[in-house]
């Protein structure tokens, strides 16, 4: 059973049709690229899937339920992880800081323990602690974890983002752009991580991305869009060579 | 173990607060008197509205409401409780704190619904809202017939307001207050807090309840506005409406934008600046708003993020050794 689905999802803004009648699945596991010329569409879906816009029409399901129409918080507890296109860090607060607040949900501590200072508080603050220093230690973070993400190299901010989503403890992670502003050795490190979470963290991976090389080199499956609509689905090679994708990228010749 | 050391801290932190006050009541005229105590009340409207403007960054400029309501309900409730406790030293304290809890809850829950739908609103639009209230509160207190109306609330006897208020109250709870908004800061539930100001879209897609800690937040801040509201009720004989004009809301923004919004030690300075700087202003009264308009204009140019940005005054001395927050104390 695919862990993502999207059955005829529209999303309109005024007059124009953002998505339309999109319809996709996501296998458990898979690395899911979604690509298309600017403008098409790819962003949007991102943010229907994350519940930041409800879907106008059609319906989205999660490991097994339906997920449309939840506030954003509700669908991030359930385990659908996200990066930002431009990069969203709480740039006022430390690296750990960033990768701590994600984890609020699984705090197993309530506001009155905080003030208080009991010992679920303590119990939670270091469970939650000693997962944040895990994953900053995945992501090469854990020199910088006191400084403050805003004063960041770029780099290591896209890094961060994705140690904050999986703080999240995700099922689903929804890459928009990652390797965005990477030099190719930058971009193939990115490739190798990428594949890391598949392999050993287990995590279904969608990512949104213009760079071919980490597109073609990463993603088993590749759903092209563009104006909203789906135009081909199938593996890089397939895509590579798919009529219909060429168009949409070097344009067609009239007939 | 823990909890032992922690009584018997608060028993010296008390018994400290007892003396300085014992001290200051002998060496200090009733005219200085209640300076300090207004700076003891502004300490914990600022470290309370602070929770809300300064560490979440909604923009709450109706605080004076809540402080209305923390005051006309600690007097009122106070009024009724005090026969049932007897007029000993006891008595009086019981009545007091309870009337003050009393005050608190009921202007905490005023800001759970004044919070609920205007907290779904951003920036200059939380601001006029919460502005809006805060007039609707006094409005309605000016025509509260059984609170005295426009008069005021003087209680039922001719003497007034009974005055409850000492240095020993005023400070116990003001430490009180600090305590519990900085374990709160320095929590999960703060560092949520601190992220919903810095990027909400972004708290929201890590699983952040954004509508319900900004709710709990605005609710425990109008909490403490009540009691300092309670504490300044029974400074007095009485208190009227106009006690709690908007003019009260922007001393409450001046105390936190001096001291450096979203800094708890900040605030605390600002509070202590506000009150002396009001006495010292007290012969140019009707221009005390454009002095503040001055000050804070001048405050935006020299100095933005106020005295201590968002830092705290702890840091400096703790600044070898780093301290993450949300360490257990």
């Amino acid at each position: 059973m695919s862990l993502l689905r999207l059955q005829g999802v529209d999303k309109v803004f005024g007059g124009l049709h953002a998505v339309r009648a999109m319809s996709l699945e996501v296998e458990p596991q898979a690395i899911f690229g979604l690509i298309g010329p600017n403008g098409a569409g790819k962003t949007t879906i991102f943010n229907v899937i994350t519940g930041v816009y409800a879907p106008d029409a059609g319906t989205i399901s999660f490991d097994g339920s339906e997920i449309d129409g939840l506030r954003p918080a509700q669908i991030a507890a359930r385990g659908v992880a996200r990066t930002f296109q431009n990069i969203r860090l709480f740039r006022a607060m430390s690296v750990e800081e960033n990768v701590l607040v994600a984890g609020h949900h699984q705090h197993k501590s309530s506001l009155f323990d905080a003030v208080l200072r009991n010992q679920r508080y303590a119990a939670g603050e270091r469970a939650l602690r000693a997962r944040a220093r895990e994953l900053l230690e995945l992501f090469g973070l854990q020199e910088l974890a006191k400084d403050l993400a805003g004063s960041l190299p770029y780099g290591s901010q896209r890094r961060l983002e994705i140690a904050r989503a999986l703080m999240l403890s995700p099922k689903l992670l929804l890459l928009d752009e990652p390797a965005a502003g990477m030099n190719s050795r930058e971009a193939r490190a990115l490739n190798e991580q990428i594949r890391f979470l598949r392999d050993n963290l287990g995590l279904t991976v969608v990512l949104v991305e213009h760079n071919m090389e980490v597109v073609m080199n990463v993603c088993d499956t590749i759903h092209v869009v563009d104006h909203g609509e789906t135009i081909a689905e199938g593996s890089p090679v397939e895509i590579k060579a798919h009529p219909k994708v060429i168009a949409a990228y070097l344009g067609q010749e009239s007939a | 173990m823990l909890w032992l050391k922690r009584c018997g801290f608060s028993v010296v932190v008390a018994a400290a607060i007892y003396g300085v006050g014992f001290g200051l009541e002998q060496l200090l005229t009733d005219y200085f008197l209640r300076i300090i105590l207004l700076a003891g009340i502004n300490v914990i409207l600022a470290v309370g509205l602070n929770l809300i403007n300064g560490t979440t960054g909604q923009f709450s400029i109706g605080h004076a409401g809540f402080m209305a309501v923390g005051a006309y309900a600690t007097a009122f409730i106070g009024v009724a409780l005090a026969p049932l406790f007897g007029d000993t030293a006891l008595g009086r304290s019981l009545t007091f704190n309870l009337a003050l809890v009393a005050g608190a809850l009921l202007a905490g829950l005023t800001g759970l619904l004044v919070g609920l739908p205007s907290l779904r609103l951003r920036g200059d639009y939380l601001a006029v809202v919460t502005l809006g209230f805060g007039e609707i509160i006094r409005i309605s207190f000016n025509n509260a017939q059984f609170l005295g109306a426009a008069t005021g609330y003087f209680g039922n006897s001719p003497a007034g307001l009974p005055v409850y208020t000492n240095f020993f109250w005023v400070y116990a709870w003001a430490a009180l207050i600090v305590l519990i908004v900085r374990n709160l800061t320095f929590s999960q539930t703060g560092r949520s807090l601190i992220a919903i100001r810095e990027d909400e879209i972004a708290a929201e897609a890590m699983a952040t309840p954004t509508t319900r800690l900004k709710v709990t937040a605005f609710a425990i801040s109008a909490a403490t506005a009540g009691i300092a509201g309670g504490l300044f009720a029974h400074m007095q004989a009485g208190i009227r409406p106009e006690d709690f004009r908007f003019e009260k809301s922007i001393d409450m923004i001046v105390m936190i934008i001096v001291g450096g919004l979203g800094s708890i030690t900040g605030a605390v300075l600002g509070g202590i600046f506000v009150a002396v700087s009001l006495e010292l202003m007290r012969d140019l009264q009707q221009y005390r708003l454009v002095l503040y308009a001055l000050l804070l204009i001048a405050i935006m140019l020299l100095r933005p993020q106020g005295l201590l940005g968002n830092r705290e005054l702890t840091a400096l001395w703790s600044r070898r050794r780093p301290r993450p927050t949300g360490e257990s104390a």
